[in-house]
């Protein structure tokens, strides 16, 4: 079991461990003192801390992070991490995103198609230690190649990989093999796994820059 | 190859500009960006560099998220119109159809959805396929129509959360479509809202040959059409009032306020009140 990052801990909820980050709440999520909790079945790369999956996160690590949504994951990165960009194309969800980058100063909002790296690269800094993506879209594996382009030499891609954003009607380990085969184009993949039961049909995937 | 920072040459000072440079600038490439900050004398330590970091990017974000949901409220602003214009011409076309299929067939009824439903019949001669075929075309500008409508129903919430709660997602689209935009809207004072729509009866009104309109396009909204007449006016300037309190929320912070919708309610049920057990 590899350990949890610096600034993660596991603490008790109604009477379960369950991982906390230590910051300000943003979705009325439990707290514990200054604990809040982090909700794997909420969050993608909860789930993967969770299955013990090696993210490359110990703490401190400066990020870009991929489809934010409304900052709910990325409110827990920013908590344990150093920089830590975030890109989201949807006006809505950004808009709670923003509230959540004002109670955190190392959280940098950018509402930019991920797909587009060249909008956002004159603001991302280079030699980033980890990309964590979750863009539910079609061409989650070329996303995450066009950014390969931030990552340190040994920087990892941790992603979150959803059959159905791809093709529907397809079978999800068919889907799941053309994405990770793709992916080889940039990374060297580390370790895959199903994100269940947390998340349905959604496959983890580390993997490092080649 | 561009390779450019956001901080380059800006100052640190013209946040206009540093904005603009988050929003719109480019670069082939990422870079050390803090430490090229540093370099140039733009930030005097990485440390003052992620503060100015955040603060353009928030900033620059919010700008941002505002320009492309305004855009959002043009779609919805073509839609309606789009909408409009499907309904008027499948009605007048229905008119036209039911009106020569009556020489074809018996028990024609010139209403839209009957016409649409001639287009299931099989023709069995020359005239009779012109006609149903007429029908058919009928048909498709109304399910076009349909299908216009859902597309505002679904977008309405998000580009005006309060318009739509208080109007109903249609006519909060028209509200917008004959202000010419949501921030246009927004700065309409409540008057103007209350007559929106009703252009040629106002103008009429300013030209000496017509009394002042009460209500425009809001007339359509329950609460005027089903006020008592004699207080039709109260309840129009009431709604018309809110309205553009909602079109401002919309506009400047997006936020659904449950209660300027409970006032609206109160309001109109205080004015209804005043005719109830009266002549309705
Ligand atoms: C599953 S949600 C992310 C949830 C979030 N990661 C969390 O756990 O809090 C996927 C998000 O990716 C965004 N997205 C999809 N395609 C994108 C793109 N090309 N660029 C940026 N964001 C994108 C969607 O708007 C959506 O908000």
């Amino acid at each position: 079991m590899s350990d949890l990052p610096r600034g993660v801990e596991r603490r008790s909820f109604d009477g379960k461990e369950r991982l906390a980050t230590r910051g300000m709440p943003v979705y009325g999520e439990p707290t514990d003192g200054e604990w809040r909790l982090w909700d794997a079945g909420r969050s993608k790369l909860g789930a993967m801390i969770e299955h013990a999956m090696p993210v490359g996160l110990a703490g401190g690590e400066s990020v870009l992070y991929l489809g934010a949504a409304s900052g709910t994951t990325v409110s827990h990165v920013a908590d344990f991490s150093g920089p830590t960009y975030a890109v989201e194309f949807a006006p809505r969800p950004t808009r709670d995103l923003l509230s959540v980058a004002e109670d955190r100063p190392n959280l940098f909002p950018l509402l930019k198609d991920a797909r587009k790296p060249q909008t956002y690269a004159h603001v991302v800094e280079s030699e980033l230690d980890v990309i964590v993506q979750d863009v539910a879209t079609r061409g989650q594996a070329t996303v995450a190649n066009r950014n390969a382009q931030f990552l340190s030499a040994d920087g990892r891609l941790v992603a979150a990989i959803k059959a159905r954003s791809e093709d529907v009607t397809a079978e999800p380990q068919d889907v799941f093999d053309r994405v990770v085969d793709e992916l080889t184009a940039e990374y060297e993949i580390v370790e895959t796994r199903s994100l269940a039961p947390f998340h349905d049909d959604h496959l983890g995937v580390v993997a490092v820059k080649r | 190859m561009t390779q450019q920072g956001w901080f380059e040459g800006v100052s640190p000072d013209d946040s206009d500009s540093t904005i603009d440079r988050i929003r719109d600038g480019d670069s082939d490439a990422p870079d050390h960006w803090p430490k090229r900050a540093v370099e140039a004398g733009f930030s005097a330590d990485e440390e003052t560099y992620y503060e100015q970091l955040r603060s353009v990017t928030i900033e620059a974000t919010r700008q941002a998220v505002k320009t492309r949901e305004q855009a959002d409220d043009s779609q919805l602003v073509h839609a309606v119109r789009a909408m409009d214009d499907c309904d008027r011409t499948a009605n007048e076309l229905a008119e036209r159809t039911a009106e020569w299929a009556g020489t074809l067939f018996d028990d024609v009824d010139p209403r839209l959805e009957a016409v649409r439903s001639l287009a299931e019949k099989t023709p069995q001669t020359p005239a009779e396929e012109q006609v149903l075929s007429l029908a058919s075309q009928v048909d498709s500008l109304a399910t076009e129509a349909e299908s216009l409508r859902s597309f505002i129903e679904q977008r309405a919430p998000a580009t005006a959360p309060n318009l739509d709660a208080m109007a109903g997602p249609v006519l909060a689209a028209r509200l917008i479509a004959l202000a010419g935009g949501l921030e246009q809207l927004a700065k309409k004072p409540s008057g103007t809202v209350q007559v929106l729509g009703a252009e040629d009866a106002l103008f009429a009104h300013l030209a000496g040959r017509a009394s002042s309109p009460k209500h425009g396009i809001i007339f359509t909204h329950e609460y005027v059409r089903g006020t008592p007449r004699e207080n039709r006016g109260s309840a129009a300037r009431a709604l018309a009032g809110k309205l553009s309190i909602a079109a401002r929320i919309d506009h400047y912070s997006g936020e659904l306020k449950p209660e300027i919708h409970e006032e609206l309610d109160e309001r109109i049920e205080t004015i209804r009140a005043r005719t109830a057990g009266g002549d309705k």
